[in-house]
């Protein structure tokens, strides 16, 4: 996944295609993090700007959720389902051998707290898009296919 | 004549290759010389069977099963296009006893029709409903419902007249229709198959709810796991929308509504209804006090229906075929339908609509086929991650909200997670707090705090470190968590672990040097 480095004008772009509505702000944010990856100071502070809100107000949007990171992720990244579906299909087997494989990786890798994909355990969720069935072999496959597309 | 093959694009389907699965197919054809239609339906709900391509053939869909991309040009050689015979050859869709002893009353769309396609829709009863209620008139709808004994089906199962009423009966200018899409429970899946497969159905739903309550706009807040639901669900709003279905004065109703998608953020707590209105706020998703309650100052201070995917489709077939009709299904309270959700350690997951009453047995043993393992069960996680743990001795139990409240259990939404005997349950106890200190939402001391010195007390009682003393401690907190916390969060978490400690105590001892 490519990503562009913050740019003021197209932050402020997103937030117009939003009608600067403060109620947008988990929308905003979003599409923030589609463009730019993640939430940077700067960010923040031209957010409270435009959307007449305190910093404090955005910061604590931002560190509530799970999925505003604030920090550059890799050029990779990995969800693995550990909620109970999964963990019952062997989630946290799947998740050590990730780990123990991905070590040196530019790979970001993380938990996720269920995809819905519950009837295909164990679940993972790589770039965006929904794998199940995940065995280590296959979940060898699919990080091998992200290497040939780059 | 080119022939008609749908192939899913539904999450699951596509998270096993259905994308794959379907470009072969294209190719294959094209190198064959065949002429055919590819239809990208939504799921039927029989996920083991997924990749599950289909072939009309004489009117007849004829079902292929587990098909992968490498399967394909073999699938062509057997002459999968006029129904050849090959190993994953079902015969017709409609003879597949998993799918046709449910009783599909809000699913039966998904699978039979192009989601996103308004015309086959149309085809297929869409929009009669939203018809059928103007005609009927606001409080016949609401009566409707309240007949039909609809009770939410997000988990509380509170009644949905009696909750349409009070929106009804709140004086206000702007009311709003808040559909939860929130769907973070583990092992639940349903709305996710209704959204991708039946997207304005969801949409006829919340439109009808609009026009019984005086409500001019909806909102559904959809959980960002689903990006895939995203895709269709906004692409439905559109087509809805540039067909007049949605916008003002709908097809010459004079009943103006519409609908803004928002997407969560992955926060679990956000489901619960209070939060969820926080989050479409623009806020961090913080519960609020109860009362107020949402019904009479809900999203932006007004009034408001919070209603879950399912019981909003669900209120279509209530227009068409009766409340009655729906009460017919189920049992005493726990009245009509419920799309249960087979998840985990199970050999035929998916999706079973039925009427309530049904068994965790039939449910597990006759749908499921069992353990996905071939192992006994061990124990069924039912609800999401605040419903108990039942153990196999009361896999009797029927599927009713009142049933499942007297073994200390919940309905919830309907998922159904199976766990063999290798599972330790301790582990699942700690999980439990774990989960709940990830995502408490903070606002509260006994789920914010409790459920951290929850993980430890149990770490204790698996290290044998007083055991007995940290019993004693773990349910005075579970007691605490319950009493006094502030939503089902922190008030429910101690289900599971209560269970854990009733039926599978044996664990804690067993756990010792268990990975976390």
């Amino acid at each position: 996944m490519t990503h562009e480095p913050y740019d003021k004008q197209i932050a402020s772009d997103i937030v117009a295609r939003f009608d600067a509505r403060p109620e947008m702000l988990v929308q905003i944010l979003h599409a923030f993090v589609a463009r730019f990856a993640w939430i940077c100071e700067d960010a923040i502070r031209q957010l409270a700007l435009e959307l007449n809100l305190s910093r404090a107000e955005v910061h604590g949007v931002v560190s509530y959720y799970h999925d505003f990171r604030t920090e550059a992720p890799g050029k990779h990244i990995v969800k693995i389902c550990e909620a109970e579906a999964c963990q019952a299909m062997g989630s946290r087997k799947l998740s050590a051998y990730a780990t123990a494989n991905l070590d040196g990786e530019d790979v970001t890798l993380e938990p996720v707290y269920c995809l819905g994909n519950c009837a295909c355990s164990p679940a993972i969720m790589v770039d965006g898009k929904t794998y199940g069935r995940v065995s280590n072999e296959r979940f060898d496959e699919i990080m091998a296919s992200l290497g040939e597309c780059g | 004549m080119a022939t008609r093959v749908y192939v899913p694009r539904e999450t699951a389907a596509v998270s096993v290759g259905a994308d794959d699965v379907a470009i072969a197919i294209a190719r294959c054809a094209k190198e064959n010389g065949e002429a055919i239609e590819l239809v990208r339906n939504g799921s039927w709900g029989a996920t083991w069977l997924e990749p599950l391509v289909e072939v009309l053939v004489d009117d007849k869909r004829i079902a292929y099963c587990n098909v992968a991309a490498g399967d394909v040009p073999a699938l062509f050689d057997a002459g999968f296009l006029h129904g050849g015979e090959h190993k994953s050859c079902l015969g017709a869709i409609n003879e597949i006893p998993y799918l046709i002893n449910q009783d599909r009353w809000t699913f039966w769309r998904c699978g039979l029709i192009e989601p996103l396609n308004i015309d086959d829709f149309r085809a297929h009863q869409g929009f009669n409903a939203f018809e059928k209620a103007v005609e009927m008139g606001a409080e016949a709808v609401i009566e409707a419902v309240k007949t039909s004994g609809l009770r939410g089906r997000g988990g509380a199962g509170f009644p949905a007249g009696i909750k349409w009423q009070t929106v009804a009966d709140t004086d206000g200018e702007q009311k709003y229709i808040a559909c939860n899409a929130d769907e973070g429970d583990s092992g639940t899946f349903s709305d996710r198959i209704l959204m991708e497969g039946d997207p304005l159905g969801l949409i006829e739903g919340m439109m009808i709810a609009g026009f019984a309550v005086g409500a001019t706009r909806g909102y559904i807040y959809l959980r960002s796991e689903y990006p895939l639901t995203h895709s269709i669900l906004s692409r439905a709003i559109e087509t809805a929308r540039s067909a007049g279905w949605l916008g003002d004065d709908i097809q010459g109703s004079g009943f103006d509504f519409d609908i803004e998608l928002h997407l969560g953020a992955g926060s679990y707590v956000c489901g619960e209804e209070t939060a969820m209105l926080e989050s479409l706020e623009g806020k961090q998703g913080i519960v609020r006090y109860k009362p107020p309650l949402p019904a009479h100052e809900g999203l932006f201070g007004k009034p408001t229906v919070v209603n879950n995917v399912v019981t909003l489709a669900s209120v279509a077939n209530i227009m068409n075929l009766g409340g009655q009709k729906y009460a017919s299904f189920g049992v005493d309270r726990s009245k009509g339908t419920l799309a249960f959700q087979l998840a985990g350690n199970i050999k035929r997951g998916g999706l079973v609509e039925k009427g309530f009453g049904i068994t965790l047995r039939e449910l597990i043993e006759d749908w499921g086929g069992g353990t996905a393992s071939g192992r006994p069960v061990k124990a069924v996680q039912v609800g999401g991650p605040l419903g108990a743990y039942i153990p196999a001795e009361q896999l009797d139990t029927p599927l009713d909200y009142e049933a499942f409240i007297e073994i200390g259990a919940m309905v919830g939404h309907g998922g159904i997670v199976v766990f063999d005997d290798t599972a330790n349950m301790a582990q699942q106890a700690r999980f439990a707090m774990e989960f709940c200190a990830i995502e408490s939402c903070g606002k509260c001391t006994p789920c914010r705090i409790g459920s951290t010195r929850g993980v430890e007390v149990i770490d204790r009682m698996v290290a044998g470190d007083a055991r007995e003393d940290n019993y004693d401690l773990l349910v005075e907190l579970c007691d605490t968590m319950e009493d006094a916390s502030l939503c089902a969060m922190g008030g429910m978490t101690p289900f599971p672990v209560r269970s854990v400690l009733k039926y599978f105590a044996e664990d804690f001892a067993s756990a010792v040097g268990a990975d976390k």
